[in-house]
């Protein structure tokens, strides 16, 4: 009894030192901060990059058409941590360098527009044939009927696959940690080796959940109001 | 009826990788005329439609409208598209916009009018396929006869010369077919030139100048539908017509 008593103080204490973790709150919530606009920016540039790729790919041009699909295999094929260490260590041997930052966030961009790209492109192979037939016998060109009649389409079937995507890119944020990026794990890893104390790393998943689970709600959230039933 | 015709269709070829499915078709349709097309499933009826506003490359001859050759590369297809409205079996509405939308989107972008006027043209459109009421219904919210009759809207708001069917009423429950054809029967009171590739004998026999019946690739028979129905001179459109006109 006495000794049970004991381990559950061992692990409170070494999980959740109140004292160490009003120490390194403040840094875990630049962490936090850090991490939302990372993330933010990522996920803005990586889906508009990705539509932008789609549209390129649907005029069919060999010669996008052939670059497009290499970066996407590529970006896609490539662990994201490979390609950040390669822009971070890399990278200054041609003169360029890179902050950690810079190395995840466009690391990170790219993986996004890779694989939205893909999601975007399987949304106009499914849009039905009929609709290009019906907009471009109104005299609409190839461009108008894209904008008006099958992107609007395309995006509302991709929505929930392109969430799922785009939560799964936005935690590698993480992977920032490894290039001295302060984001949530790096502050939570740095407070835990100061303190020898794991608190800063509960408080760190904390942080996590706090910004993820509103995002994984609303996901679902936008699964059930884009479900909308075909004609 | 004038003389020259509005959509003159010479020796058209077409054929899909070695499939040869348009074998010389000859066609001239003109003014205010209402030509049916019949013939089995797979003779290239909605092929030979598709070539008539190049949905469908051609491979040879030529498809003179309106006194322009729509097969020439140099020809601006989506000015001639304006003047061409088609109708499609499976309807094709933009599921993301109202009735009203779908009449108005071409109005708006291609003929550039501004909203305001597209909208109303769009409501006179539907106006006249009896759908007022139905303006601001999303597709999903119709039934299949008043979505081919906003597709039918979709085609006449742009004032077209001469408006192609494919089909209009296969895809449609019995009872709504009714309500399709009675459009159409307006639309040639209107004096609207029209060509329709159906199977609906007793609107061609009642509407129609002339019924062509088309066999693999190749335009077999053509005359007035009291002639192709009642008097077949083809053994082939006898044999067709015997098993589809009861
Ligand atoms: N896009 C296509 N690719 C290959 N074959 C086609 C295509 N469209 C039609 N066909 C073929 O062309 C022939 C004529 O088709 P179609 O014009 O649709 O006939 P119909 O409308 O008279 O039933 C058919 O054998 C059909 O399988
Ligand atoms: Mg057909």
């Amino acid at each position: 009894m006495n000794a049970d008593i004991t381990q559950w103080d061992r692990f409170l204490a070494s999980f959740f030192d109140l004292a160490v973790m009003q120490k390194y709150l403040p840094d875990i919530v630049d962490g936090f901060l850090l991490t939302c606009h990372l993330a933010i920016l990522i996920v803005i540039s990586g889906l508009v990059l990705g539509l932008i790729l789609a549209v390129i790919r649907a005029y069919e041009f060999w010669l996008t058409s052939w670059l497009i699909v290499v970066f996407a295999d590529v970006m896609r094929a490539l662990p994201p941590l490979v390609f950040i260490l390669l822009l971070y260590f890399g990278l200054p041997g041609v003169g360029l360098n890179l902050s950690g930052y810079a190395a995840t966030y466009v690391t990170l961009t790219l993986v996004l527009a890779a694989f939205s790209e893909e999601i975007f492109r399987a949304g106009i192979l499914a849009t039905p044939k009929g609709q290009w037939e019906a907009a471009r016998s109104t005299g609409l060109g190839f461009g108008q009927s894209l904008a008006y009649v099958i992107m609007p389409q395309a995006i509302r079937m991709t929505v929930p696959p392109l969430t799922n995507r785009t939560i799964a890119i936005a935690k590698n944020t993480a992977l920032g940690t490894v290039v001295g990026v302060g984001e949530i794990l790096n502050q939570a890893t740095t407070g835990q080796s100061f303190s020898g104390n794991a608190s800063p790393l509960v408080l760190g998943a904390l942080a996590y959940l706090i910004l993820f689970i509103p995002v994984v709600v609303f996901g679902r959230w936008v699964e059930t109001r884009f479900a909308w039933r075909r004609t | 009826m004038s003389d020259t015709p509005i959509l003159d269709v010479q020796g058209l070829r077409k054929s899909y990788g070695k499939l040869e499915v348009l074998k010389g078709v000859d066609l001239a349709v003109r003014e205010r005329e209402l030509v049916f097309i019949i013939g089995p499933s797979g003779s290239g009826k909605s092929t030979l439609l598709r070539c008539c506003n190049r949905l469908e490359e051609s491979n040879g001859g030529a498809v003179i409208f309106d006194g322009t050759d729509i097969t020439a590369k140099s020809t601006n297809i989506n000015a001639v598209r304006q003047k061409i409205g088609m109708v499609f079996q499976s309807f094709n509405l933009y599921p993301h916009m109202s009735a009203e939308g779908n009449v108005a989107l071409a109005l708006r972008k291609v003929l550039k009018r501004p909203k305001a006027e597209a909208l109303e043209r769009a409501r006179a459109a539907l106006d006249r396929v009896g759908l007022s009421d139905k303006a601001e219904n999303y597709p999903n919210q119709l039934s299949g006869g008043q979505q081919q009759r906003v597709a039918i809207a979709r085609a006449l708001a742009l004032e077209p010369k001469m408006v192609l069917f494919d089909e209009p009423t296969s895809a449609l429950d019995p009872e709504l077919v009714g309500s399709v054809l009675e459009v159409m029967r307006d639309l040639r009171t209107a004096g609207m030139t029209m060509l329709v590739v159906s199977h609906e004998m007793r609107f061609a026999r009642e509407a129609a100048d002339r019924v062509v019946f088309m066999d693999e690739g190749h335009i077999v028979e053509e005359g007035p539908p009291e002639q192709v129905f009642g008097d077949p001179q083809m053994p082939r459109t006898r044999d067709f017509v015997s098993r589809i006109d009861h």
